[in-house]
């Protein structure tokens, strides 16, 4: 068989490639990922007017063919026919704005060079009308010598007659040109771009143009970070206010159709395995889905119109303290609702050194996962008085846990990007793209997109972990008189675990509780919730889980279990997504390994200085 | 009419000026190779428009018919030649 003509889409950052691949292959689309880098495959399919299909490839924005990025090295590599897991294209449709010639035709005039049959998108003519910007596509296309379709991607014009030159393009026998030895000295290429888009230009009136009005303000010295401020509180509120109602929704059906299932099943291993393993573990995961996805459709949306870059920009000189630059800022903060679209939302960083360090500092960012487990001790062994003012103590003890981590992260990242991660870039070089309004369209892609990886993980390396976290929970399995934490393989674990972290006060039943939480942390109050039902059947059941562990821990335990939580990486989502978008094990069991250490060090700190102080 | 060479980052907001030379060297390869993707070269146009909020770094400059955001240090490797207003 004969495999379908691929085209690829390149062109410069903010061309509107994006748009103009969502315009000609709707929904019919893939996202993958390149072997061996962590640069996304998007392909899609087309139709030609003759009804024969085509396949595209949107390549990742590129300035040149002289790459800066492992972005624009797979760029670079797709189109010499160089890159392992794609073919040579036949056919390549260049995307350029129309209001940035000068800059986006070099990049073009390299392609052309390249000597595939070529057609050119003269992309947003719209845009570039409004700004008073009158060009002539005949021009351009005799200047070029290759055809040139005027194309506004995001209503769609345009699109039936770049298929139609791309079809004739490939129904015609594939010309050789000779090797005319193509200027590679950058400078001169950018000469002869700015000549040609001079020539294409039919008249230019100058006008004051919408993004330069709108930067004045939200890049304003004092109203800049109070509107991002404002954006980002908002965004906040959306993530906990939205997200409550389907969280419980989903929890509710999660729980329901265990049970419904369990019931179906006799009593058993694998009913066993299906209730409390599957269900309950993926379950605990799946609940972050809402939070996600209004945290992603926030990200598209701000990344889409052109705002995310200005965040990043005021943001840039505060995050260069750290080692970071104004571009881990948004995946940073995303990181507090959830590390896992924090470390996806990382791929906006380009430098990769830089992408590295924000990753692994993104789980010290305080995530709503551990909200339960500092509510629970912080309920039980923290005095719900006031230190005066009216500020409560306890609400003062989450918000030292907030900024513990915080200060946590920064320090991680200074240290990181002159050890582990040396050699980051530092700089700080991006284009501010025109501000947009986003397509509907284009945001239910891309966040169609994120909830399937996300899904992806929760169905494979989750499901597979809770699964062997069940197993080690329930075998060998108890006899009578025996309690399964005692016997269970899990229990021996706890055993050698309660050897290591006896000595930061951690008792046997917290050992217990750290082995399931490495699911998610928020398992951690179920273990521990599950360890005291057992115990309890002798006493009264009216007491509390708060009350129970208050009789049992002593402050400087559950102080040093707060510290602990800080900083333990006990998410087997994140590490997932971290192996995921580090591509290996390298970074993830560096990173695992870290925070592990950090935490033992803090909880450690933490219990001796209270034991010093007559707490234990 | 042109005033004093001076260097980017010392050109005040909104005045536009010509650019006479880049010391490249004085730049990592990477760095010097995006900022002439970005359009940097003899003789472009440049105007500073915006500033950080935070230490004024770093600069949103338009550079040809694109504005780009570079900090203060890189900046620095670009002298212009101000333009009369």
């Amino acid at each position: 068989m004969i495999p379908v003509p691929l085209v690829a889409v390149a062109g410069n950052p903010n061309a509107g490639k994006s748009a103009l691949f969502n315009a000609l292959t709707g929904a019919r689309q893939k996202v993958g990922n390149y072997p061996g880098v962590t640069v996304e495959r998007h392909v899609g399919k087309a139709t030609l007017p003759d009804g024969s299909p085509i396949e595209l490839v949107d390549l990742p924005g590129a300035y040149g063919l002289d790459p800066t990025s492992p972005d624009e090295a797979v760029t670079r590599d797709v189109l010499l026919g160089k890159q392992k897991g794609e073919r040579l294209p036949q056919a390549l449709l260049i995307v350029v704005d129309a209001s940035n010639l000068d800059n986006h035709l070099r990049f073009a005039l390299q392609l052309i060079d390249l000597g595939l049959p070529t057609v050119i998108a003269l992309n947003m003519v719209d845009l570039a009308k409004r700004d008073g910007l009158e060009l002539d596509a005949a021009r351009l296309e005799a200047e070029l010598g290759v055809p040139v379709v005027e194309t506004v991607a995001v209503r769609k014009r345009g699109m039936s007659e770049v298929m139609e030159r791309l079809h004739t393009l490939l129904l015609a026998p594939r010309t050789i040109r000779a090797g005319e030895g193509p200027s590679h000295d950058p400078l001169n290429l950018q000469r002869r771009a700015r000549e040609i888009a001079m020539a294409a230009v039919v008249s230019e009136t100058p006008v004051r143009r919408i993004t330069h009005r709108l930067d004045g303000l939200l890049l304003h010295p004092v109203a800049g970070p109070l509107i991002l401020a404002a954006v980002m509180f908002v965004m906040f509120q959306a993530v906990f206010a939205w997200s409550a109602v389907p969280a419980d929704a989903l929890e509710a059906g999660t729980l329901w159709l265990g049970q419904a299932i369990g019931n179906a099943l006799p009593e058993g291993v694998l009913r066993s395995l299906i209730v409390d393993g599957v269900f309950a573990g993926v379950g605990a995961v799946i609940v972050f889905l809402p939070q996600i996805l209004i945290l992603f459709l926030f990200i598209l949306v701000l990344e889409s119109t052109g705002y995310m870059v200005r965040a990043a920009f005021i943001m840039d000189r505060l995050m260069s303290h750290a080692g970071l630059s104004g571009r881990a800022f948004i995946p940073l903060l995303s990181s507090f609702a959830c590390a896992v679209p924090g470390i996806m939302a990382t791929r906006t960083i380009d430098d990769p050194k830089d992408r590295l360090t924000t990753i692994l500092v993104a789980p010290l960012m305080t995530c709503s996962a551990r909200l339960p487990v500092y509510t629970l001790i912080i309920g039980a062994f923290i005095p719900a008085t006031t230190v005066g003012l009216g500020i409560g103590l306890q609400g003062l003890v989450l918000f030292g846990l907030y900024i513990t981590g915080i200060v946590g992260a920064l320090l991680a990242a200074i240290v990181l990007s002159k050890t582990a991660v040396k050699g980051g870039g530092g700089a700080f070089m991006m284009e501010l793209p025109k501000y947009q309004l986003p397509r509907v369209a284009d945001v239910l892609i891309g966040l169609w997109q994120r909830a399937m990886i996300f899904l992806k993980r929760a169905g494979t390396i989750i499901l597979f972990t809770t699964i062997v976290l069940w197993g080690l929970a329930s075998f060998p399995q108890a006899g009578p008189g025996q309690k399964q934490s005692d016997v269970s393989v899990a229990g021996h674990i706890a055993d050698g675990i309660h050897v290591v972290v006896a000595p930061i006060g951690f008792n046997k039943d917290i050992s217990l509780a750290l082995l399931p939480a490495m699911a998610a942390r928020e398992v951690a109050v179920a273990a521990i919730g599950t360890v005291y039902s057992l115990d309890a059947e002798d006493e009264s059941n009216l007491e509390t889980l708060e009350q129970r562990m208050a009789g049992r821990w002593s402050l400087a335990t559950a102080l040093a279990f707060l510290a602990w939580f800080v900083f333990a990486p006990q998410c087997i989502s994140t590490i997932a997504v971290t192996r995921r978008e580090t591509n290996g094990w390298k970074w993830p069991i560096f990173m695992v390994t870290y925070l592990f250490v950090l935490a033992y060090l803090a909880a450690g700190a933490t219990y001796w200085t209270a034991v010093a102080f007559g707490l234990g | 009419m042109t005033g004093p060479a001076t260097s980017l980052d010392q050109l005040q907001i909104g005045v536009r000026a010509r650019i006479a030379a880049i010391d490249w060297d004085a730049l990592v390869e990477s760095e010097a190779c995006r900022l002439r993707h970005f359009g940097f070269d003899e003789g472009v146009s440049v105007v500073p428009l915006h500033l950080g909020p935070f230490g004024r770094d770093p600069l949103a400059v338009r550079v040809g018919r694109m504005t780009v955001a570079i900090r203060r240090i890189h900046a620095r490797a670009v002298s212009v030649i101000p333009e009369a207003a």
